[in-house]
C-alpha cells in the first residue's frame, strides 16, 4: 500500500465508524437540543456533525471538483459525485431528513476508487515482477577480486564474471566454465540449459551451477535483455481497437448521461406542471436525476480494458511468449490462417550432411570449397556446411563474395571461380547439373563453370511440430499453409507428415510476399487474420506484411524481434497455438467487460429513470460493478492451463 | 524525436485525459499514455525543444487532472 493508499483506507474507516455512531443516536435526542440556544439548534448540530462525517470522506472530491470547474473541465467523475453527494444533501437538509444517503455513496465511491487503486497497483507490481528480468550489476575481475560495474559501462569484448544464483547481464561467449542455465524467465522452459566453453549465451538467464566467464558481444543496451524489456515495457502503449472504442465511449457517455440527468429533473415536473396541471414532485425528479449522475461514472470500463490487455501480455510473457501490443492480442485472437516459413520454424534448421554425389573431385575438397564459399552467410544451410567442413575457416582464401538471394552464392575461392547453390544458380550460369533422385535439399556446386557435384543435406523436423499444427487446428484455424524455399519434393514430403494443407515450394523471398498477400486477401473475404510464422532470419518482410507476424526462437535475432508482432522466445511451435489460445481468452475477458459494464449501467439508468433504483443501487453498480470487471480482468494473467 | 517520462496518475480516465491534453499541447506530434506502466510518450514536432513543450503538456494535463505529476 502506498502513503496515499493508506490514508485513503484511514479515512473511509473514520468515516463508516462515524456514520455507525451517529446512526446510533436516533433524531430525537437531537430534538431535544432544541431551543436550548434558539429554536432549531438540534436540528444544526445534527447537521454540523453529518456534515463533519461528509467532509472528511469527501473534501478532496469536492476541491478536485471546484478545480475542474475552473479549468473547464465540467463533466469529470468528482463534478458529478460532488453534484450528486450534495444535491441529496440539500434534499435532506430541507426535509431535515436522512443525510445517509450522500454519506454513503460518497463513502463506496471512495471505497471503489481505493479498490481501484489497490488492484491496479497490486497486479502492475505482479506483472513487473514477472518480467524481473534487469540485471542490476556486471562482474569484472579486477586485480584478482570481483569488482560490480553498472552493465551500462562494460564494454564490448570484455570479460565478465558470472557467478551461480546471478543474472547473466549481458550478451556473450563463455570462455570458461561450465554451468547451467534457468532459461525460464526468458522462454518459459523450465528445463535448464546447460553451457559449455565456447557456446553463446544470452542475458536475461539465471546462473545456477558453475562460475561462468563470459566474452561480451553487445552492450548492455543492445543485448537481449534490454531489448525484451523495451519491448515489454512498451507493448501496452500500441493500444487495440477495444481499448480505443472505450475511450472515445467514456468521452461521450458522461456528457450524454449528465444531460439525461438534467433533463430528468427538469422536463417530467415540467411537463406535470403545464400539461397535466398537477403538482410538479420537483423532489422526486430532482432525486432520480442525482441518481443518474451517480451511475454516469465509466470508472468501471476504463480501467477493466487496459488492465485486461495488460495482464493478457503479462501471462503471455510469463509463458515465453513476447506480443508487442495490445493490438495484436487482438488480431491474434481472429487469425484463421497460419502461414509458416517451413525451414527454422516446423523444422529444426540444422541440415545433417547426408550424401555427396557426382563429386568431380575428392569429397573433402568439395565440402571445403562450399563452406568457404559460403562462409559469410547465416543461412542455416551455410551454417550446416561449415559445421559439416569441421574446421576453422579461414576468410582469406575468400574473396568477391556475392550472395543472389533464393539462388545461392558466389564466390573466389584460392583463385577459383566457385558457385554454390540451388538448380536456379547452375541454370544462371548455364552449367548443366546432374539431378538426384534423393528427398532432401541439394546444393549444387560448380568451380570454374565446371559442374562438381552436389551435397544432399536434410533438414531435421522439429520434434513437437506436428503437435504444434494439430493444436492449431483445435484451436479454430481453419487453413494451414506452408511456404519454402526448398525443393518441391521435400517440401511435400514435409507436409505430409505435419499435416499441413497447402503448400508452396521453391519460393524466391520476393515471392513469399506475394503469396502472402494473396492469402492476405482470401482472408479478409472470411474476416478473419492472417499470420505469418517464421524464424525471423530472412523473412523479415513477410512478418511485416501480414496481420501478424510471429518470429520463432528470436532471441538474439535483431532484425525478427523488430519485424514481428509477437516474438516466440524458444523454438517450440506449440507457442503458436497457446498465443492464440491466450488472446482469445484475454480478448474474452474484454468483451466480458464492456458487456457487462455497460449492460448493467443502462439497466440502472433506466430503472433510476422509472424511480425503481435509489442512489444505493446506483453506487452499488458502480462500485460492484468495477470490483468485478478488474477482478475479471486480472484472469487474464492465468494462462498456464491454456 | 521520441521521449518517454514516468508519471503518476490515480485513474485510467484521468490518464485519458492527460493523454488528450498532451496530444493538444503544440509542439506535440503525438502522445501516448499508459496508465498500467504509468508512462507517458511524447513524440515532439521537428525541432522543438521536448523541455519547453513538457512544461505546457504538464501545465495542460494539471488543468484536466489536478492531481497527475510528469517526472521531467
Amino acid at each position: 500500500m502506498s502513503r496515499k493508499q493508506k490514508r485513503m483506507l484511514i479515512r473511509i474507516m473514520v468515516c463508516a465508524v462515524g456514520l455507525l455512531g451517529l446512526q446510533c443516536v436516533p433524531k430525537e435526542v437531537f430534538d431535544q437540543l432544541n431551543g436550548v440556544l434558539f429554536p432549531q439548534a438540534g436540528r444544526l448540530v445534527r447537521l454540523c456533525l453529518y456534515l463533519l462525517d461528509y467532509l472528511v470522506i469527501g473534501h478532496d472530491i469536492l476541491r478536485k471538483a471546484f478545480r475542474g470547474i475552473r479549468n473547464g473541465q465540467v463533466f469529470d467523475e468528482n463534478f458529478l459525485m460532488a453534484v450528486a453527494t450534495l444535491g441529496a444533501l440539500a434534499l435532506a437538509i430541507y426535509e431535515n431528513g436522512d443525510y445517509v444517503e450522500a454519506i454513503a455513496v460518497m463513502l463506496f465511491y471512495q471505497v471503489g476508487e481505493w479498490f481501484q487503486s489497490y488492484a491496479v497497483g497490486k497486479s502492475r507490481r505482479n506483472i513487473g515482477q514477472l518480467m524481473d528480468i534487469r540485471p542490476d550489476y556486471a562482474n569484472i575481475q579486477r586485480d584478482g577480486t570481483l569488482e560490480r560495474v553498472d552493465p551500462d559501462e562494460v564494454a564490448v569484448g570484455t570479460v565478465i564474471v558470472v557467478q551461480p544464483g546471478e543474472k547473466v547481464p549481458i550478451d556473450g561467449i563463455v570462455v570458461e566454465g561450465t554451468s547451467a542455465l534457468n532459461t525460464s524467465a526468458l522462454t518459459g522452459e523450465s528445463l535448464p540449459r546447460d553451457v559449455k566453453t565456447g557456446d553463446e549465451i544470452i542475458s536475461g538467464c539465471i546462473n545456477l551451477t558453475g562460475v561462468l566467464k563470459i566474452q561480451t558481444t553487445r552492450e548492455f543496451g543492445e543485448s537481449t535483455v534490454s531489448k525484451i524489456l523495451d519491448l515489454v515495457e512498451n507493448a501496452s502503449s500500441r493500444k487495440s481497437r477495444s481499448e480505443d472504442f472505450i475511450s472515445k465511449f467514456a468521452r461521450v457517455y458522461t456528457p450524454a448521461v449528465c444531460g439525461g440527468a438534467l433533463a430528468l429533473a427538469l422536463l417530467p415536473p415540467l411537463v406535470r406542471l403545464a400539461l397535466l396541471g398537477a403538482a410538479p414532485q420537483w423532489g422526486v425528479w430532482i432525486y432520480r436525476a442525482l441518481t443518474f449522475l451517480v451511475i454516469s461514472c465509466p470508472c468501471a470500463l476504463v480501467i477493466s480494458i487496459p488492465l485486461s490487455f495488460f495482464a493478457g501480455i503479462g501471462g503471455a510473457s510469463k509463458a515465453g511468449i513476447l506480443v508487442k501490443g495490445s493490438n495484436y492480442l487482438e488480431t491474434l485472437s481472429r487469425t484463421g490462417t497460419v502461414v509458416f516459413d517451413k525451414t527454422g520454424t516446423l523444422t529444426q534448421g540444422v541440415f545433417e550432411l547426408s550424401g555427396i554425389h557426382h563429386s568431380q573431385i575428392e569429397r573433402e575438397r568439395l565440402v571445403e570449397h562450399a563452406a568457404l564459399a559460403e562462409s559469410a552467410s547465416s543461412h542455416p544451410i551455410s551454417k550446416s556446411l561449415q559445421r559439416a567442413y569441421g574446421k576453422d575457416i579461414d576468410r582469406s582464401r575468400v574473396e568477391n563474395v556475392q550472395e543472389i538471394s533464393g539462388n545461392g552464392v558466389l564466390a573466389v575461392v584460392d583463385g577459383h571461380q566457385v558457385a554454390c547453390g540451388n538448380q536456379r544458380l547452375m541454370d544462371r550460369l548455364g552449367v548443366q547439373v546432374i539431378p538426384c533422385h534423393h528427398v532432401g535439399t541439394l546444393i549444387h556446386m560448380a568451380i570454374d563453370g565446371e559442374y562438381a557435384g552436389h551435397i544432399l543435406i536434410s533438414d531435421v523436423l522439429k520434434p513437437t511440430a506436428q503437435e504444434a499444427v494439430e493444436a492449431l487446428r483445435t484451436a479454430g484455424v481453419t487453413r494451414t499453409v506452408m511456404l519454402t524455399g526448398d525443393a518441391r519434393p521435400v517440401a511435400e514430403q514435409v507436409a505430409r507428415q505435419l499435416g499441413i494443407q497447402e503448400v508452396y515450394s521453391e519460393l524466391l523471398p520476393g515471392d513469399k510476399v506475394e503469396k502472402v498477400e494473396g492469402l492476405l486477401l482470401d482472408c479478409e473475404k472470411q474476416g478473419r487474420k492472417l499470420a505469418f510464422v517464421g524464424d525471423g532470419i530472412n523473412d523479415a518482410p513477410v512478418l511485416s506484411r501480414a496481420d501478424i507476424g510471429i518470429a520463432m526462437g528470436a532471441m538474439g535475432s535483431d532484425a525478427a524481434i523488430e519485424a514481428a508482432d509477437v516474438v516466440l522466445m524458444d523454438d517450440d511451435p506449440r507457442k503458436i497455438a497457446k498465443a492464440i489460445r491466450i488472446s482469445r481468452k484475454c480478448l474474452g475477458i474484454v468483451r466480458q467487460n464492456i458487456i457487462f459494464a455497460i449492460g448493467v449501467k443502462v439497466l440502472c439508468l433506466l430503472l433510476g429513470a422509472v424511480g425503481m433504483a435509489n442512489m444505493w443501487l446506483a453506487i452499488f453498480a458502480d462500485v460492484g460493478v468495477m470490483v468485478l470487471a478488474v477482478l475479471n480482468a486480472i484472469r487474464a494473467l492465468f494462462v498456464e492451463k491454456l | 524525436m521520441k521521449k518517454t517520462y514516468a508519471i503518476e496518475v490515480d485513474c485510467a480516465n484521468c490518464a485519458n485525459k492527460m493523454e488528450q491534453a498532451a496530444r493538444k499541447t503544440e509542439g506535440v506530434k503525438s502522445a501516448t499514455v499508459n496508465f498500467m506502466t504509468l508512462k507517458m510518450g511524447v513524440e515532439f514536432e521537428e525541432g522543438r525543444d521536448p523541455k519547453a513543450v513538457m512544461k505546457e503538456v504538464l501545465a495542460n494535463c494539471k488543468k484536466v487532472e489536478s492531481d497527475c505529476e510528469i517526472f521531467l
